[in-house]
């Protein structure tokens, strides 16, 4: 590894989608807090049409889901192959319309959601014009990402670019079926499918974005930033190759649990039933690799905030991936679907998994690629303080919504002695209550969160650090003096 | 579904769930080495065996599944050999519940209404039956909204003794108010609901109202009659008093008289029955009393 070598690098576009990623989540996760802020206290859409739940509830999925989400995968994405194919991008200018590309994505989103403008297909709710500036920059990462991978200079592909190819491919599959539909103007189409077959095609895109996207892709940020903010070597080849293709050959099947006791057939109700069991073991096998990569380095939970935030967002993955094994058993599904279990389940992924993940290879990469030494942000002590608001505010969020969901569910199919239904759905919603102000506070915890760290970074990137007594800057394997000049 | 997509379904899960177990077989050993001896950016990797907990996991559930898609159906048209399918197992226990409450129903059914209506437990079950029924739109307390009549007042729209009210929850009702907007005019209309207020008793505009007065005498009375009073057997409801149903401010009554009404109360008949019915029908005559 030369200098020479790394100073190649095409760090430009990452460092904006990183900054990118900031600020969407930023958006997003504020969107969501008025959300939840709507749901406890209704009169709060001010009886505005834009600010509504209806639109505003996909703005704020479309906005952490694709805007943040998808900004962090593109910066580490973009980051990653580089560095382990040893090679720079192999189009700068691609590179750069793959960014503003999907800029103009989120803005549309950001304008035609709240205009009520939507195909109304959940995580696909864009409409067509859209989608195919969707499907044309998604096409533009994937000709950079595997022609860079194509012409690197390490005989192995490592196995974060694995999941990050099986993220751009799986994605555009997804999207491009999905979205099949035939426009009847600029602002409104109709979906190709129809009836039960629609919500079956929804659904195995919907759940394959939460494979393909939300897991598969921040799989591949994990395999590259543990191992590099440990300083330890994977540590399994073998387990990762198998769950890699276990993971990616079974998500697939998983999508007709979210259709139980519909009027989808009985059979694909089953098969996707019984491969969710399947995809637990697939699933786990991240979670393994993960926290034995970690283990031997546990001393630096007590010293560096980041390896924190990596430890715990693999644990919420490993519950989570427990979780929705189990909610997707019909007999449990009978009580969870339609409840705010489903709600917690999505956020303990979300918040825990995602985002946390996502925040760990943040402050691994800002003083990277804006020029500072490894580990060197601003302040370290609210990388920490960071930490702990975000996983405050998840536990909460996440408690409260079980807590809500057994009790809707329990309300819902209680019975009294003449066999009528003990309570009307009205009462489920008035003894929610408590549970949505719970979830509020949650949630406004993990954004004060968040605000924390667009504050951190923000003096990172003026040059800015915070004097602070023992707080080592982060060990790495094997620091050079040129990671920090990269940039 | 074909035989060609049947046996796609059969193939691609048996080829999948094979592949799986392909996967852990073959990657059952490791190279002795500690690492695989790759490195990228500065990442080794170790060659550590698969944990042997987690390939348990794996193919505990795959053998479940196996056995799974025996018993229940899966694999394309084979039902299984539980015959299982989601419409007996939701006849059965529909079955097993009317079955189970079908004595009790039967006890409160066989008792006249007025003694029922006497009967604080079956009020009860009839309070619990109007709100898993009727309070989606009547309210929890029977007292309506807009466009939803009260049940808690003295007026009946479609008449208020046992034979009525039984008649509209097992028939259903529809109110045909016309639409009276292309014959009148704007203000044609406006001196109507004018008249309308006037036979209410409300403020109202005078000359508005006598102006109204002769189309009021020449439409309104066939259903409504010259004071203003209902008829239960056509369904329309009084006018001289302070209960309206779609509101009785100028504005609201113009709409009504211009765009007419069809409220729709949906019949029960196939819902709910007999007995429930009449435990229903005699609780809705215990609220206005």
């Amino acid at each position: 590894m030369t200098s020479v070598e790394e100073s190649s690098y095409d760090l430009g576009v990452v460092r904006f989608f990183a900054i990118a990623t900031v600020v969407w989540g930023l958006v997003g996760m504020g969107v969501g807090l008025l959300l939840a802020a709507q749901l406890a206290w209704p009169a709060l859409n001010f009886d505005i049409p834009w600010l509504s739940y209806g639109r505003l509830r996909p703005l704020h999925t479309n906005a952490v889901i694709f805007a943040f989400g998808g900004c962090a995968l593109m910066a580490s994405a973009f980051y990653v192959v580089q560095r382990t194919c040893r090679t720079p991008l192999i189009s700068r200018g691609l590179a750069w319309f793959v960014f503003w590309g999907w800029q103009l994505v989120i803005l549309s989103a950001a304008i035609t959601l709240p205009l009520g403008i939507t195909s109304s297909k959940e995580y696909a709710e864009l409409e067509w014009p859209i989608d195919i500036l969707i499907a044309v920059v998604w096409v533009a990462f994937g000709i950079v990402f595997f022609g860079t991978i194509a012409k690197r200079k390490v005989e192995h592909i490592y196995v974060a670019n694995w999941f990050f190819g099986a993220l751009i491919i799986g994605v555009a599959i997804l999207h491009i079926f999905n979205s099949l539909a035939l426009p009847v103007s600029l602002t409104k189409s109709y979906s190709a499918y129809a009836g039960s077959m629609d919500a079956m095609m929804q659904w195995w895109y919907g759940h394959n974005a939460v494979g393909f996207f939300l897991t598969a892709g921040f799989l591949g940020i994990m395999y590259y930033f543990v191992p590099k903010q440990a300083g330890r070597p994977v540590y399994s080849y073998r387990l990762s190759i198998v769950h890699f293709w276990a993971l990616i050959a079974i998500y697939v099947w998983a999508g007709p649990h979210h259709l139980h006791y519909t009027s989808l057939p009985d059979w694909a109700q089953s098969l996707g039933m019984v491969m969710s069991l399947v995809l637990l073991a697939p699933s786990w096998g991240g979670m393994i690799n993960g926290i034995m990569t970690l283990s031997g380095a546990w001393e630096k939970l007590r010293t560096d905030p980041i390896i924190k935030f990596l430890i715990v967002s693999i644990s919420f993955y490993g519950m989570s991936t427990f979780e929705g094994p189990m909610m997707s058993i019909k007999t449990i599904n009978a009580l969870s679907h339609n409840t705010d279990w489903t709600v917690g389940h999505v956020h303990s992924g979300a918040l825990g998994w995602v985002a946390m993940v996502s925040m760990g290879a943040l402050y691994h990469l800002i003083p990277i690629l804006f020029g500072r030494k490894p580990g060197e942000m601003y302040s370290v002590k609210l990388i920490n303080l960071h930490f702990w608001l975000a996983t405050l505010g998840t536990v909460i969020y996440i408690a409260s919504m079980w807590v809500n969901g057994l009790l809707q569910g329990l309300m819902w199919r209680a019975t009294s002695i003449d066999g009528t239904l003990t309570y009307s759905f009205a009462e489920a919603v008035e003894a929610s209550y408590p549970g949505y102000y719970a979830r509020f506070i949650g949630g406004a915890i993990f954004f004060i969160g968040m605000c924390v760290m667009a504050f951190n970074v923000y003096q990172t990137t003026q040059g800015k650090t915070r004097s602070e007594a023992a707080a080592p800057a982060t060990p790495l394997m094997k620091p050079t003096a040129a990671e920090g000049a990269s940039a | 579904m074909s035989a060609g997509w049947h046996w796609f379904v059969i193939l691609g899960t048996i080829l999948s769930l094979a592949a799986m177990g392909w996967l852990l077989v073959s990657n059952r050993t490791t190279s002795g080495e500690e690492t695989t001896g790759h490195e990228w950016d500065g990442i080794q990797e170790l060659d550590n065996p698969l944990p042997m907990w987690w390939v348990g996991m794996f193919v505990v559930s795959i053998v479940f599944t196996l056995i799974y898609l025996a018993y229940y159906p899966g694999l394309g048209n084979f039902d299984g050999a539980g015959a299982w399918s989601s419409e007996d197992q939701h006849q059965a226990e529909v079955d097993a519940h009317e079955a189970r409450f079908a004595p009790l129903y039967a006890e409160l059914g066989a008792i006249d209404s007025d003694a029922l209506m006497g009967d604080r437990r079956a009020m009860q079950v009839g309070r619990r039956l109007f709100i898993n029924h009727c309070s989606t739109c009547h309210g929890v307390n029977a007292n309506g909204s807009f466009g939803f009549p009260n049940l808690t007042d003295e007026e009946w729209i479609w008449g208020g003794d046992y034979n009525a009210i039984r008649t509209t929850l097992v028939q259903g009702r529809v109110a045909q108010m016309p639409a009276w907007g292309p014959a009148l005019g704007e203000e044609g209309v406006t001196n109507v609901a004018n008249y309308v207020r006037k036979l209410a008793g409300l403020d109202h505009d005078a000359e508005a109202a006598a102006a109204g007065m002769q189309s009021y005498n020449t439409i309104c009375i066939a259903c409504h009659t010259p004071e203003g009073k209902g008829n239960p057997l056509l369904g329309s409801p009084d006018l001289d008093n302070d209960i309206w149903l779609y509101g009785s401010s100028v504005e609201e009554i113009s709409f009504t008289i211009t765009h007419g009404r069809q409220g729709n109360m949906p019949a029960q008949a196939d819902i709910l029955t007999d007995d429930k019915i009449h435990i229903l029908t005699s609780y809705v005559r215990s609220l206005s009393q």
